[in-house]
């Protein structure tokens, strides 16, 4: 059992993202490429995450402002999205990528509009978790070593 | 041993990367099968590359047989998010040692290694 309440805190949240459905096994593969040479490496990489696919977000609703709508397109671009969803681990946030792409196969503009808006609200929520997670973590200094989840 | 990693996303290259230096595997990373090709016809050679299927201008199906009919005989692994038989047969059958399904894991690595080895 943790002591240091900071830490404690840190685990709870850490607990809540599994339990919850926001992250996957994927997200502790990334932890255990954390090390003492690459201390931030989680961080840097859902950084690098929120980066690279605010463009893809940004094509995909433009996008679905034309028209007539181009499936292959949208499919292509949530393609991309969705592997990068899933090297972070962000499990519901590549759920509704999945559900985007069957709407894009079905040819369903409104279900691809539908869903886009839930996936951005995934996409958003966990964004604002995750940043909160990594200044706590910040606050609590450097784990020795990571957790699995339960 | 040397790596070769091939993907046009920068986040799935980040952890590519990652995988292959923790496992003491010095590597470079580019973002598309024409790099890759590129890259050996200046001359560098890789014991593993890993090639991931969907990018663009080179495509990693177009690559792995372009880089087999140049004559590499690298272990080649496909690493891509396609799951259906149909979809990776062809990258199969351009060249491929070996196939493992996004994401990457130390596990999947591991394996693709010990083909090598």
């Amino acid at each position: 059992m943790e002591r240091n309440p900071l830490r404690r805190q840190l685990q709870m949240m850490r607990k809540s993202f599994f339990d919850q459905g926001y992250l996957d096994d994927q997200f502790v593969q990334l932890e255990e490429l954390q090390d003492e040479a690459n201390p931030n490496f989680v961080e840097e990489v859902v950084t690098l995450y929120y980066r690279d696919s605010s463009r893809l977000i940004l094509s995909i609703e433009q996008a679905l402002e034309r028209k007539p709508f181009d499936f292959n397109k949208l499919d292509a671009y949530m393609h991309q999205f969705k592997g990068s969803s899933s090297s972070i681990g962000a499990k519901k946030v590549k759920a509704e990528s999945t559900l985007f792409r069957e709407y894009c196969k079905s040819g369903n503009k409104e279900g691809c509009m539908r869903c886009f808006q839930q996936l951005k609200k995934e996409y958003a929520t966990l964004r604002k978790k995750l940043e909160a997670y990594f200044q706590l973590a910040r606050q609590a200094g450097p784990m020795e070593t990571a957790c699995r989840p339960k | 041993m040397t790596a070769l990693v091939v993907d046009d996303n920068m986040v799935n290259r980040t952890i590519h990367h990652q995988l292959l230096d923790n496992l003491g595997i010095e590597n470079v990373a580019v973002g598309n099968g024409k790099e890759a090709v590129d890259i050996h016809c200046s001359g560098k050679a890789f014991d593993l590359i890993l090639m991931d299927m969907d990018m663009p201008i080179m495509n990693g199906i177009e690559a792995t047989r372009k880089l087999r009919e140049m004559g590499i005989r690298s272990m080649i692994a496909g690493v891509s998010t396609r799951s259906m038989e149909q979809e990776i047969r062809e990258f199969i059958e351009a060249g491929l040692d070996d196939y493992q399904e996004k994401p990457l894991t130390v596990s999947k690595l591991i394996s693709i290694i010990r083909k090598i080895n």
